[in-house]
Formats: structure tokens, C-alpha cells, sequence
């Protein structure tokens, strides 16, 4: 059908797109290497990850060895080597959301739907993942539910609006 | 730009303020239980009482009672609403025509407001942090303008010695001793740079100030640089704040467009330029010389001192990095004096500080008091004691680097050296109340995993030790450990302790000293 070939000419169109994108991000840094942490950021922020690709062409770029490229997104946690799902949970473990219970809240991931930290589901629906404080304390146990920062969170919650993500 | 001009944007501003004011929290955790609604429906509420022309709705910073959000209060009567619903935003109105308030209200006269003592945190709550003509208009940008054309940078530093003024960022640095030592260095090109990393779980001091007032923390990084002798400035902020980016970018945007930030400033030969650098998420980046790794760009590895950065720092030139919470203490010092600064506070501790008060305790927020008040009056006169009925069991101070004063000790006042006597230490500010239905042993598990994680890897005592007391703890906590694995928990601390590159390895086991010279019988308990 006429509408599939269309799709595939706009994804790769797209993806063409997205490179030339990043190199404008390069290019506002004047190319310079010790706005590296910040092109990543861009990076991710246009491609969802850190594919491989992305980071070969960073290090083109900037004109210096994929290694450090590599080192560096490694090294920081917020940088993503691998896909994300749709929907990301993030919930918090710092001090205050962990006294708070915030491991209850992982407990009945794991427990009820088979997810723990740092996984996707299979279908690749959501991605579950920890943060060390996002500074929402005062509203402890704090989770960040695509983007958006939810306070007071309670395990059958969290747990439903998971579930609500994840076809039946 | 001059001071005449200056003083009028803050006149037109204040005249064009409306009698009543209804101030709106705007600052992340109000925005997270849907504060911008209430906003939104506040001023619908308004224009149809018919009251636009003497009530405006204003959307202010953080109002310190996060626990209890979204927050509205009415200026000047001071009325404070809780845990506002959009519905509830025409009731709110309607008490202004005189009629009953069905919307819950809040206790502005409760010690957790009365006690508190705002320097840093002046504006908080009152000023539209996005609009520099209410930061104006409230007397911002004036100590700026004084400094540069009525003191010598030697009369600024010596002001700030003479404030007693110490870095709020942990260690308490005498900050006048800093600034004159990166002003003392040769050289033609020097940085300052302010650390609104904080990294430590339960800490949102500088995200608040930073999302109530960022002007204020402009400002105190252009005294500083003035004072030193830098014209080049960043702000090395965590990636998770990014409402606090979003505003510093539009301070900046709109102080260079006054002429208040970058090329001669206030038409005088004085430049200075900021730019924003965002984190990646590692706690370690907090640490300066790992901080200015990051800020080129590289990993952040923490790197032997000396050299200080105050020598050798951004780019081998000499840095000033301080605390955002100690920049927004520049601007009031200069503008009410040093003797006003020292006579708030302790013998050795000046001034206030402002903690985040969390965990177990039914008044979880922010507040700013005098150094030298006692833990028990945050805990339980401003805190209102546990939540749900329980007792304090311990204070935690200083996360993963700190560690907990114990209940029978909460007359302390809170300052540098005597939380040091009590084997903590002051900290960025989170404060987190634990009862006793927590396990100590438990909450040394906690921060030992999370310096386990964040060790950079670089030096083998602070890799490998964490890994090994983490397990350690772990053994003890499932009761699978003897007598003798506490011996060597400690004998680990002390090695760790001593042997370790930086502060993050050094500090890493003070939660479990702590937690052993307190609470000993509950490591034995499960053994
Ligand atoms: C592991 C580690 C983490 C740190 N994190 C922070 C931080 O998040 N914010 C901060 O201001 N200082 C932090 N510091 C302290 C800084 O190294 C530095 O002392 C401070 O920014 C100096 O500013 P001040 O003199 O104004 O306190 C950290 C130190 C260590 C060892
Ligand atoms: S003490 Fe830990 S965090 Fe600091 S340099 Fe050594 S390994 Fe890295
Ligand atoms: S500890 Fe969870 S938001 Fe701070």
C-alpha cells in the first residue's frame, strides 16, 4: 500500500533529519570538544538513546577519539547506551522518598508485573528506573511518570497506572 | 544603564503592582500536584468577580510549605490556603467581596513560619522569579551597582571576611578567605564558577532558591567575580533540575538585555559573563575538582588537591567555585553590611541556613533559621514531631557524607562545629526525621549502597571498600553476620576513611560510624 512506502521513505528521511539536527547542536558549540556533555545531551534528547552511530559521528565531529566519547557517556548515568520504552517511571530512592517507602513501590513492580529497575518490558512499553533525589522531597515518595513529576505516590498507584500501559 | 534608571524599573514596577496580590507557588513541587491549574483558575475567578482592577494573581517561588501544596496566599493579608484544588479558586475570591472561606486554610502563624528567618530566602514566595523588575523592584541589582562604582574589590572581600560568612555547600569554608585567595592569584583570566549540583538525596535548598530566585544568585556570582577579578562565570547545574535551568536562562537572558550581566556592566569596564553547564547524574560531580572536569567536558574524576582550584582550576586558571546557597547570601551582606550578618548566628557559625525538612515529620518543607537553633525546635516546634503518632528515633544531617544525631540529643543548636562533636556534619541542608520504625541498620545499608554506586572508581579504597561494607551491612541486616564481621566493618570505615582520594571515599563511612556509636545494640541485635 502506498501509505507503507510512504512511512519508510519519511523514517528514513527522518533519521537524515535527526542528524542534521545534532550537527546544528554541534555547530552552536563551535565544535568544541568541552561542550562534549552537552551534545550528548542533545543527542539524546534527539535520538531517545546513545546508539553507537550517534556517538561515532559525535566523535567525528568533535575530532576525538570515540573512546573518550565513549568514556564520557558511560561514565554519567543520565546517558542511555540502550532504547527506552514508550513510557518511562522513574521512581525516586533518595533518603527522604526511601523512609518514606519507596521500596514498596519497586516491590510491587517487581512482584506484580516482573519489572525491576533498569528494565523494559518486553514489548517495550515501559521502562522502570531509580533516581537519586529529584529535589520533590517535600512531596515524598516521589516518581517522575513520563516527564511529569508525581508526589506522594502509593503502591496500587503506581502499580495500576503501569498496568494502564501495558495492553492486556 | 545607571542606578537612576535601575531604581525607576523597580518604581514602575511597584506602582503598577494592583492592591491585592494572590500569590500562586510556581516552584517544582506546587507544579507537581497541579499548581499552574489553580493558577489558571484564579485568575478566570477574577475577572469574573469583577475585581481585575484592584487583585492580580501572581505566580511566586517556592512558599516553604511543600508538603502541604499547591500553596496560595493572599497579600497583604497574609491568608494562606492548602492543598488548593482549581474548584477551590472562586471561594478563594469570593473571601475578598467578604464572604466565608470554603477553601482550606493554613496557619501562616505557625512556628514553622514564625520561627524561620529569610535572608537567602527574602523573595521566595513573593517575587515572580521570571520577571526581573520584581527581583528589581524588591532592591535587587542595587548591591551589584554599589560594589562596582563605591568599593575596591579588597573593600568587598573584606566586608564578606568580616560577615563570618562560611560555604554552605558542606565543608564551611570561610568564604572571605576564599574569594582573597583567588584575588590574590596572578593571571589574566580567572573563573567563578557556583555549584547548584546537589547531589545529596533529600537536599532541595538550591533547587528552591535557584527556581524562587535566580537573579539573587546572579548577582552574588558577579560580586564574586568583581571581587576576584574573574570576567567568565558557570553555573554547573544537575540535569533532574530542569525547571531551575529553564529560569536561570531566562535570568541571564534578561540581565544582559538590561546590561546587568555581560559586557560592562552598568556602563562600567567591568565584564562578566555566565554560561549554564547541565550535569549527568553523578552524585561525585558535586566534588569541585570532579566538577570542573565536567565542566570540560571530560569524565568526572576527582583529582588530588593541592593544587586548590582557587590556584589551578577551570582550564589551570584560577577558580572560585562556592555553594548556590552561598552566592545567595552575597547581595544582603553587601546590602545591609557585615555587622548585620554576624549578629545573626553562633560564636563560630554566622547567619542562617536554610534545610530541607523531610522524612517522618508531619511539616515537611523548607525552612531558613539561625544558625544555633536547636534541632528540636526544627523537629518538633516547626516539624510538628513524627507523622502518624510515632517518636524521633534519629535526625540524619549531611546524607550519604553525614550522619545521625541521636534523640536524646536534639537540644543541639544547629552549627558547624557542634554537629561535628555529635559525628556529623552540617551538609548541604537536608534534614531527614526517622522514627522509630526504622531499622539504623538499614539506613547505613541505604547510604552505603548509594556511595558504592557513586564512586567515581578511581582510587581502590573508596572502589573496593564500599563494595565490601556494603556487603557487610547487607550480611548483618538478613542476620547472617557474627561479631566479628562488625569488627571488621569498622576496621573498613577507618581504612576507607583515611586512605581514599576524595571526600566522596572519605566521607562514605560516617553513616555507618554513625549509626555504630548510636545505635550499636540494633547491629547487635541482628547478629
Ligand atoms: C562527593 C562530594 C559531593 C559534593 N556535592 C556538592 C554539591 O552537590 N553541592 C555543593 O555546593 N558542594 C558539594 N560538594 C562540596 C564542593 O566540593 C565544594 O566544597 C563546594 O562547592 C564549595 O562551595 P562553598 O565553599 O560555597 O561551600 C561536594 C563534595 C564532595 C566531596
Ligand atoms: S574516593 Fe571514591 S569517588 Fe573519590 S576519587 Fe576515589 S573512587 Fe572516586
Ligand atoms: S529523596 Fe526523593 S525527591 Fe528527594
Amino acid at each position: 500500500m502506498q501509505s507503507v512506502d510512504v512511512d519508510r521513505k519519511d523514517n528514513k528521511s527522518v533519521e537524515d533529519k535527526r542528524f542534521k539536527v545534532l550537527e546544528n547542536a554541534i555547530k552552536r558549540h563551535q565544535y568544541h570538544q568541552d561542550a562534549l556533555i552537552e551534545i550528548l545531551h542533545k543527542a539524546q534528547e534527539i535520538f531517545g538513546y546513545l546508539e553507537e552511530e550517534v556517538l561515532k559521528y559525535v566523535a567525528q565531529k568533535l575530532k576525538m577519539p570515540l573512546s573518550r566519547v565513549y568514556g564520557v557517556a558511560t561514565f554519567y548515568h543520565l546517558f542511555q547506551l540502550k532504547p527506552k520504552g514508550e513510557h518511562t517511571f522513574v521512581i525516586c530512592m533518595g533518603t527522604a522518598c526511601y523512609v518514606k517507602g519507596a521500596d514498596e513501590l519497586l516491590k510491587v513492580l517487581e512482584e506484580d508485573v516482573n519489572l525491576r529497575p533498569g528494565e523494559t518490558t518486553p514489548d517495550g512499553k515501559v521502562s522502570l528506573m531509580t533516581a537519586r533525589c529529584i529535589g520533590a522531597c517535600g512531596i515524598a515518595p516521589a516518581a517522575v511518570i513520563d516527564g511529569r513529576v508525581c508526589g506522594k505516590q502509593i503502591p496500587s498507584d503506581v502499580l495500576e497506572k503501569v498496568k494502564n500501559c501495558l495492553p492486556v | 544603564m545607571d542606578l537612576k534608571e535601575l531604581v525607576e524599573i523597580g518604581e514602575k514596577q511597584r506602582n503598577s503592582a494592583k492592591k491585592i496580590r494572590i500569590h500562586c507557588c510556581n516552584a517544582a513541587g506546587c507544579i507537581s500536584s497541579n499548581s499552574s491549574a489553580v493558577k489558571d483558575k484564579l485568575e478566570i475567578a477574577v475577572k469574573e468577580a469583577g475585581l481585575q482592577e484592584t487583585v492580580e494573581v501572581a505566580k511566586v517561588g517556592c512558599m516553604k510549605f511543600c508538603g502541604r501544596g499547591p500553596l496560595v496566599q493572599v497579600e497583604p493579608a497574609g491568608t494562606l490556603y492548602e492543598q488548593v484544588k482549581p474548584e477551590d479558586a472562586a471561594s478563594i475570591v469570593a473571601v475578598l467581596k467578604g464572604e466565608e472561606a470554603t477553601a482550606k486554610t493554613g496557619n501562616a502563624n505557625h512556628p514553622f513560619f514564625t520561627r524561620q528567618m529569610p535572608v537567602v530566602l527574602e523573595n521566595s514566595g513573593k517575587i515572580n522569579p521570571e520577571k526581573i523588575e520584581e527581583y528589581i523592584a524588591a532592591g535587587g541589582y542595587q548591591p551589584l551597582y554599589r560594589v562596582i562604582y563605591e568599593m575596591s574589590p579588597n573593600e568587598v572581600i573584606d566586608e564578606l571576611s568580616h560577615s563570618g560568612l562560611r560555604g554552605r555547600g558542606g565543608a564551611g569554608y570561610p568564604t572571605g578567605l576564599k574569594w582573597a585567595t583567588v584575588a590574590k592569584m596572578s593571571g589574566e583570566q580567572k573563573y567563578v564558577i557556583c555549584n547548584a549540583d546537589e547531589g545529596d538525596p533529600g537536599a532541595f535548598m538550591d533547587r528552591a532558591v535557584l527556581e524562587s530566585d535566580p537573579h539573587r544568585v546572579l548577582e552574588g556570582m558577579a560580586i564574586a567575580a568583581y571581587a576576584v577579578g574573574a570576567n567568565s562565570g558557570y553555573i554547573y547545574i544537575r540535569a533532574e533540575y530542569p525547571l531551575a535551568i529553564d529560569r536561570l536562562q531566562k535570568a541571564i537572558k534578561q540581565a544582559k538585555k538590561l546590561g546587568i550581566l555581560g559586557s560592562q556592566i552598568f556602563d562600567s569596564p567591568f565584564d562578566f559573563k555566565i554560561d549554564i553547564r547541565v550535569g549527568a547524574g553523578a552524585f561525585v560531580c558535586g566534588e569541585e575538582t570532579a566538577l570542573i572536569a565536567s565542566v570540560e567536558g571530560k569524565r568526572g574524576n576527582p583529582r588530588p588537591r593541592p593544587p586548590y582550584p582557587a590556584e589551578s582550576g577551570l582550564w589551570g586558571c584560577p577558580t572560585l567555585i562556592n555553594n548556590v546557597e552561598t552566592f545567595a547570601n552575597i547581595a544582603p551582606i553587601v546590602r545591609e553590611g557585615g555587622d548585620w550578618y554576624r549578629s545573626i548566628g553562633t560564636e563560630k557559625s554566622k547567619g542562617t541556613k536554610v534545610f530541607a525538612l523531610t522524612g517522618k515529620v508531619k511539616n515537611t518543607g523548607l525552612i531558613e533559621v539561625p544558625m544555633g537553633t536547636t534541632v528540636r525546635q526544627i523537629v518538633e516546634e516547626m516539624g510538628g514531631g513524627v507523622s502518624n503518632g510515632g517518636v524521633v528515633k534519629a535526625v540524619q544531617t549531611g546524607g550519604p557524607s553525614g550522619g545521625c544525631i541521636p534523640a536524646d540529643a536534639l537540644d543541639t543548636p544547629v552549627d558547624y562545629e557542634h554537629l561535628r562533636e555529635l559525628g556529623t556534619i552540617m551538609g548541604s541542608g537536608g534534614i531527614i526525621v526517622i522514627d522509630n520504625n526504622t531499622n539504623m541498620v538499614d539506613v547505613a545499608k541505604f547510604y552505603m549502597e548509594f556511595c558504592q554506586q557513586e564512586s567515581c572508581g578511581k582510587c581502590v579504597p573508596c572502589r573496593a571498600g564500599t563494595v565490601q561494607m556494603y556487603e557487610i551491612l547487607d550480611k548483618i541486616y538478613h542476620k547472617r553476620a557474627n561479631i566479628a564481621d562488625i569488627d571488621k566493618l569498622e576496621a573498613l570505615c577507618h581504612m576507607v576513611r583515611d586512605m581514599s582520594l576524595c571526600g566522596l571515599g572519605q566521607s562514605a563511612p560516617n553513616p555507618v560510624l554513625s549509626t555504630l556509636r548510636y545505635f550499636r545494640e540494633e547491629y547487635l541485635e541482628l547478629i
